[in-house]
């Protein structure tokens, strides 16, 4: 399964839109933390973990996936909020903790919620497979469409919540894919020395359920590979798993001297950066001309300037306004 | 200016210098966490270890806390002295079943004859804006399980001689740091942790509070950052002509209920500062020492500064309008006057 000429300008869209939208947040996350950086200074405080090199992921499996579909992601989750359809201005407005954003600036970055298109992320490793499994067993139970995805780190598959939640899964047969994004570090633990196996799509074999592995950060592999999950998953025949390498082109969070990188590493990794191969292979393979794919980049940098906008000239919530929304309404 | 004579260090590097400390006389200490290798530990206080004790003694971990913390009980009760890190305190949902049913038990259901000596390290406290799973402190939560011992340095000082004391503790010591006070440049810091410490190793005795400001008027007790906004509104308060204690906790469990009691009965008032959530915790316990013991003591009711009872949230402007700070202190000192 091959993504259609609109499918392909669909990814290549939602991968230069987070890349510009993550570019924009980093120059101005270091507003007002220079010369010393503290990171409870700027217009945007607080950690900022990036997803620059990821987008392949995001764009490769909501390219299947409507807003009814559920999808949970981690505490690096702007590639795949964006490829799911959040909205762009009140998701930016949330990073910036203004009171148009998603949540009233109460979530944060880490903590982006929109319920539109069914879109939740966390900052606890592992904490969105209980939920996204749920997710799914409510479809099920309420004879409802959809499929839920969870999005993970390589790192969270050494968390008990991702064995016990593949688990009921794969026993109780749900519309549910586990996506794992292998940047190959948590934070500053290489996969090599937290993980016991290098390829977690072997683990699938302990549910009894599909494993696949796709190298390369390949949009086009990781789309036909969640086609074939989904849409396993949307004929009531179960749960898959997948695990993609991928690339993390910025530190774990802002501000990360990453002195624990191999030396080249960096390097190497902008040499396989994923939007210009992206942009070559449209260009050669006579899907996208040059106009289309400038006209493209042009309206993701139009788009993010806006959303940045709209953050920026709303207006701080209320003070007191933090004691609201603890309980339903 | 500093002495000549003095050694000033933040927590972070105190921390790290009892540890390596102990790890050079006692062969059983060795320390396990996320990122505390290489890296040095998100806050520092493990940094320059793994150079001189290499990966067996200082062993970063996967992503799993109730493994590894679950085996730090495993080890500590076979002969090992176990230092584990929680990196976020926040982050102890996922692990508690190994932290308080059965580090803080297993000694209890052994009718005392089992052992755990074992460190839990974690990181406390917000005002930076990292939102609501990576800003909390829930003291209450940890003290008011029984079975662990529980400290909460405000100063390098007293961080160096209570780490010392919890290594060569026998029974499980959950080790409370906060960030703001870490001296990480990141995460900005209050001066006022850093100071002298002395080379050499020593402990600070576990259970023990300190008064670290004299006063007649009112009595301010507190823990951690609390310590510092405490002292720092008592120096406002002075500036009005009056005169305020500031009690520094140290220890949560045991507590050491003396040292408020008789700090009370000198100034008849009390001021109780906390950053964990205002309702069933530490500062309800603090009050509830004092009045059951003798209510006859207090000249006005008691007041509290802590953090509403809603979750962190990430804005600043909402979150710096939950936090303590010297001028809620101050506050409430005007309140406890007019009342
Ligand atoms: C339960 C829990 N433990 C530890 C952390 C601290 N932490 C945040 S991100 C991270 C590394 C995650 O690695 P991975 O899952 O591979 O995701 P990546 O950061 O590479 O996207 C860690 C250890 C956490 N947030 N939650």
């Amino acid at each position: 399964m091959s993504p259609t000429r609109d499918e392909q300008h669909w990814m290549y869209r939602n991968m230069v839109t987070s890349r510009r939208f993550e570019e924009t947040i980093a120059k101005i996350y270091f507003e007002g933390k220079t010369p010393v950086f503290n990171m409870a200074n700027g217009p945007i405080p607080g950690e900022m973990h990036l997803s620059d090199g990821q987008e392949p992921v995001a764009v490769g499996v909501c390219a299947h996936l409507t807003p009814e579909d559920v999808v949970t992601a981690t505490h690096r989750p702007h590639h795949q909020a964006i490829a799911k359809g959040v909205d762009l201005d009140k998701m930016a407005a949330e990073i910036f903790g203004k009171t148009t954003g998603l949540s009233g600036g109460r979530g944060g970055h880490m903590h982006i919620f929109d319920p539109d298109v069914n879109f939740a992320c966390s900052g606890i490793i592992a904490q969105g497979m209980g939920p996204a499994v749920g997710a799914a067993l409510s479809r099920k139970m309420q004879g409802k469409p959809g499929v839920a995805v969870a999005f993970l780190g390589e790192g969270a598959v050494n968390q008990g919540a991702w064995h016990e939640a593949m688990n009921l899964a794969a026993v109780w047969k749900l519309p549910f894919v586990c996506v794992i994004e292998d940047n190959a570090w948590g934070i500053s633990v290489a996969k090599s020395t937290a993980t016991s196996i290098a390829n977690n799509a072997d683990r699938a074999a302990a549910y009894g359920i599909p494993g696949t592995r796709i190298e390369g950060n390949d949009p086009y592999a990781i789309y036909e590979a969640a086609g074939a999950a989904i849409a396993r998953a949307r004929a009531g025949e179960g749960p898959s798993l997948i695990e993609v390498e991928t690339y993390r082109l910025a530190g774990h969070f802002m501000g990360d001297a990453e002195g624990y990188r191999p030396e080249g590493e960096k390097d190497a990794l902008f040499e396989k950066d994923p939007i210009p191969k992206m942009r070559a292979k449209l260009l050669a393979d006579g899907v996208a001309s040059e106009a289309e794919l400038d006209a493209i980049e042009a309206e993701s940098a139009a788009r993010v300037e806006a959303a940045i906008k709209f953050a920026r000239e709303s207006a701080d919530p209320a003070p007191e306004d933090a004691l609201t929304a603890v309980f339903a309404a | 200016m500093t002495k000549s004579n003095e050694r000033k260090l933040t927590i972070a590097r105190s921390m790290a210098e009892a540890v390596a400390q102990e790890m050079r006389v006692d062969p059983s200490v060795f320390v396990m966490g996320e990122d505390i290798g290489p890296l040095g530990g998100v806050y520092g206080n493990t940094r320059g270890l793994i150079e001189e004790f290499g990966a067996e003694r200082i062993r970063d971990t996967p992503i799993s806390e109730t493994a590894f913390i679950g085996a730090a009980v495993g080890a500590a009760q076979d002969g090992m002295r176990p230092v584990v890190e929680l990196m976020f305190v926040d982050f102890f949902g996922v692990c508690f079943d190994a932290i308080y049913n059965l580090m803080a038990k297993n000694i209890y259901f052994s009718g005392g004859n089992l052992k755990v000596p074992m460190v839990l390290m974690t990181s406390t406290g917000g005002g930076y804006s990292d939102g609501g799973q990576h800003s909390q402190c829930v003291y209450g939560t940890f003290a008011h399980l029984p079975g662990m011992k529980v400290v909460a340095p405000s100063n390098a000082y007293d961080a160096k001689g209570l780490m010392t004391a919890a290594m060569r503790d026998d029974s499980p010591v959950v080790y409370m740091y906060h960030k703001g006070l870490q001296g990480m440049g990141w995460l900005g810091t209050e001066a006022g942790a850093t100071v002298h410490v002395p080379e050499e190793s020593y402990t600070v005795e576990i259970g023990k509070a300190k008064v670290v400001r004299q006063g007649k008027d009112v009595t301010i007790v507190s823990l951690g950052m609390g310590v510092h906004n405490a002292l720092k509104a008592a120096k406002t308060l002075e500036g009005q002509g009056v005169s305020a204690e500031v009690v520094d906790l140290v220890s949560l469990v045991p507590l050491d209920r003396e040292t408020i009691r008789a700090s009370v009965a000198k100034t008849g008032r009390l001021i109780v500062v906390d950053e964990d959530y205002m309702s069933y915790g530490v500062s309800g316990e603090i009050i509830a020492s004092v009045t059951e013991h003798d209510i006859s003591v207090l000249k006005a009711a008691p007041k509290r500064v802590a953090f509403p009872d809603v979750p962190i949230p990430f804005a600043r402007v909402m979150e710096q309008y939950c936090l303590p700070n010297p001028d809620k202190i101050v506050a409430a000192w005007d309140e406890m006057k007019a009342a």
